[in-house]
């Protein structure tokens, strides 16, 4: 396989949560380097540690120590404002809970992250459509989340990830709330995604789910195993 | 993102919740209302007061024997040293001023046929008494300076007079006993009303001279300068004071403005204005704790969705501007739908009761409201804005 360009590049990473007199350690020197286009799973028990390496992979969260560079640009040591930045043109995010905001049509979920990243009205409508449109789901527009199914919850989160034309997309149990064959039906979108050249980064307990991925990394208290 | 969509943003959520934003609105509602209605009853009376007094000229110097809080008589009682010669003095020498007239006041019993009226205020006036002290006649004509100087034993009648001895009718050509001398009405004085519970109207003018002739005095009550302008009063005032020195001490006389009794009296309506709006502010405040409170609650409620916009790039300041946006909404328009709701309710008021809406409770009512709103706001869109994302994301 030729090199390719690291989007993800993880160093040492450690995160460790303090109390007063207690340092639990969560994190216990991460180094994983993924490349354009690939397409990691990363699997683990509850409390292996893995939600926290999503968080900081997902610039949600800030490690301990150890250097991140997502894309090339290093991330320690910036201001929360620099990191939302970041967060709205680097990566696209998919909840296991779908995360759509009720109130909000179909087309205007999908068209909120072009709002804080700045882009103009029109624009940010035409692409929102275009998306949904590849997505199969130009007939529930105007619908409000409440009225859909979902695996239609979760393809409108998808387009949402979409809209600001990220490299990454990170996925967080998209799965664990849909039936069987709305999950098959995310993971086909992923894959269609990852074929485009999309980087797709999967955090999943179900090993099934995990194999559509081309690589798998097990994570068990704080460190990878395999 | 620009300021229209934040604003788009709030208000779909605000609509959300249709009933809290409702109660949340009427708290600051009522506030505004009750600020704008006590204030405009505060202001109203204090322009009933300054039109009361400024009805009598406000141009006007006048001239009171005695010093006010100065030296007295044994008996406590002024010694009044001011003359009808003073008045004329004043008449020669002063230039700025445009009249110049003097009473004497007497009280004194009226009779006409078989009908007596007690306690009379009879003013003994010099012939420019109308233009000096800006007095209407509504019939007849007043004496003129010949017969000032005559002492003619004619009168012009308050309405008191005309309704109590003539029961109404007009009462021109008919003579009536002053204090037991016969005089001519040959005229009457437009109705005054009551002035501090005083009835202005209960009295009768006859010639200065005539009035000092009849009770057997030379001196004279007070001496009115009018000034040619309000801006002159100060001038003429200074000037008054220079004629009058030359032959009285500054123990014998004192000057009086109008200016300096209004502004007595608006010391004391203002402090009323200001007192009974700071009252109706604490409703205000209370509506503002209500914003605070309700949008405490919105926060929490909607962590989630704080957590998701953070998550898709939302920078804090976004959020901060979403929620303060919200809270400033809610109290702009309960701000300006309690304006027109006070200025509604004090238009009616002063149809039956002193009321005026002042520009400037409207200004104060809006922009206190608008605060409200920034101030009670702040700390809950503060908090939204300090929310970490995995946090909010993870509650439920």
């Amino acid at each position: 396989m030729k090199t390719q360009k690291a989007v993800i590049n993880l160093a040492h990473i450690k995160k460790e949560y303090k109390t007063i007199d207690v340092v639990t350690p969560v994190l216990k020197g991460i180094t994983l380097k993924i490349a354009e286009g690939d397409f990691y799973a990363i699997t683990g028990p509850s409390g292996s540690g893995k939600s926290t390496l999503m968080n900081i992979i997902g610039l949600l969260d800030t490690p301990t120590s150890g250097t991140y560079e997502i894309n090339e640009k290093q991330t320690s040591g910036l201001s929360e404002d620099s990191l939302a930045k970041l967060r709205s043109e680097e990566i696209g995010f998919v909840f296991q809970q779908f995360n759509l905001l009720p109130r909000l049509s179909t087309l205007e979920n999908v068209m909120l992250p072009g709002m804080y990243a700045g882009m103009e009205t029109g624009k940010r409508e035409t692409k929102a459509k275009e998306l949904l449109v590849r997505l199969g789901l130009e007939n529930i527009m105007g619908n409000r989340p409440n009225q859909l199914s979902g695996g239609e919850q979760q393809r409108v989160a998808i387009a949402r990830a979409l809209m600001n034309g990220p490299k990454i997309i990170l996925a967080d149990e998209p799965t664990g709330n849909l039936d069987t064959k709305s999950g098959e039906e995310v993971m086909k979108i992923f894959k269609e995604l990852n074929r485009q050249g999309k980087t797709i980064i999967l955090i999943t307990h179900e090993i099934d789910i995990a194999k559509t991925a081309n690589k798998i990394i097990k994570i068990r208290d704080g460190e990878i195993v395999k | 993102m620009n300021l229209r969509e934040i604003i788009q943003i709030s208000f779909r959520s605000l609509v959300a919740n249709k009933l809290r934003t409702i109660l949340t609105t009427l708290g600051i509602v009522i506030g505004v209302f009750a600020v704008i209605l006590l204030v405009s009853i505060g202001s109203g009376l204090q322009a009933y007061i300054t039109s009361e007094i400024s009805s009598l000229g406000s141009n006007l110097i006048f001239v009171i024997p005695g010093r006010v809080g100065g030296a007295r008589t044994p008996g406590g009682v002024v010694s009044n040293k001011l003359l009808l010669s003073d008045s004329r003095l004043l008449q020669q020498r002063l230039k700025n001023s445009a009249d110049i007239g003097a009473v004497v006041q007497q009280l004194a019993a009226l009779k006409y046929k078989n009908k007596t009226d007690k306690g009379v205020s009879i003013l003994g006036a010099t012939a420019n008494y109308p233009q000096v002290v800006k007095t209407d006649i509504v019939k007849g004509i007043f004496f003129s300076l010949g017969q000032e100087r005559s002492g003619e034993k004619v009168a012009i009648a308050g309405q008191t007079i005309v309704t109590n001895l003539f029961n109404g009718t007009n009462p021109i050509g008919q003579k009536i006993s002053v204090a037991g001398e016969k005089y001519t009405i040959i005229g009457t004085l437009a109705k005054k009303g009551a002035l501090f519970g005083i009835d202005q109207d209960n009295t009768i003018i006859i010639p200065i001279t005539a009035a000092q002739r009849q009770f057997g005095i030379t001196n004279v009550n007070t001496i009115y300068v009018s000034a040619k302008k309000s801006t002159l009063v100060a001038t003429v005032k200074n000037d008054v004071s220079k004629i009058l020195l030359k032959r009285l001490t500054e123990d014998d006389f004192t000057l009086e403005t109008q200016e300096s009794t209004l502004s007595t009296i608006n010391n004391i309506t203002n402090i009323l204005s200001i007192a009974l709006g700071g009252i109706a502010a604490i409703s205000l405040l209370v509506g503002g704790i209500g914003i605070m409170n309700i949008m405490l609650v919105s926060v929490t409620e909607r962590t989630k969705e704080i957590g998701l916009r953070k998550a898709i790039g939302a920078k804090r300041s976004d959020i901060l501007r979403q929620f303060l946006l919200e809270s400033v909404i809610l109290s702009l328009t309960g701000g300006s739908l309690g304006i027109a709701l006070g200025v509604g309710a004090s238009l009616i008021l002063s149809n039956f009761f002193v009321s005026q809406v002042t520009p400037w409770s409207i200004f104060i009512a809006f922009g206190f409201s608008v605060l409200v709103g920034v101030v009670f706001g702040m700390a809950p869109a503060i908090r939204a804005s300090r929310l970490s994302p995995i946090e909010a994301l993870r509650y439920e």
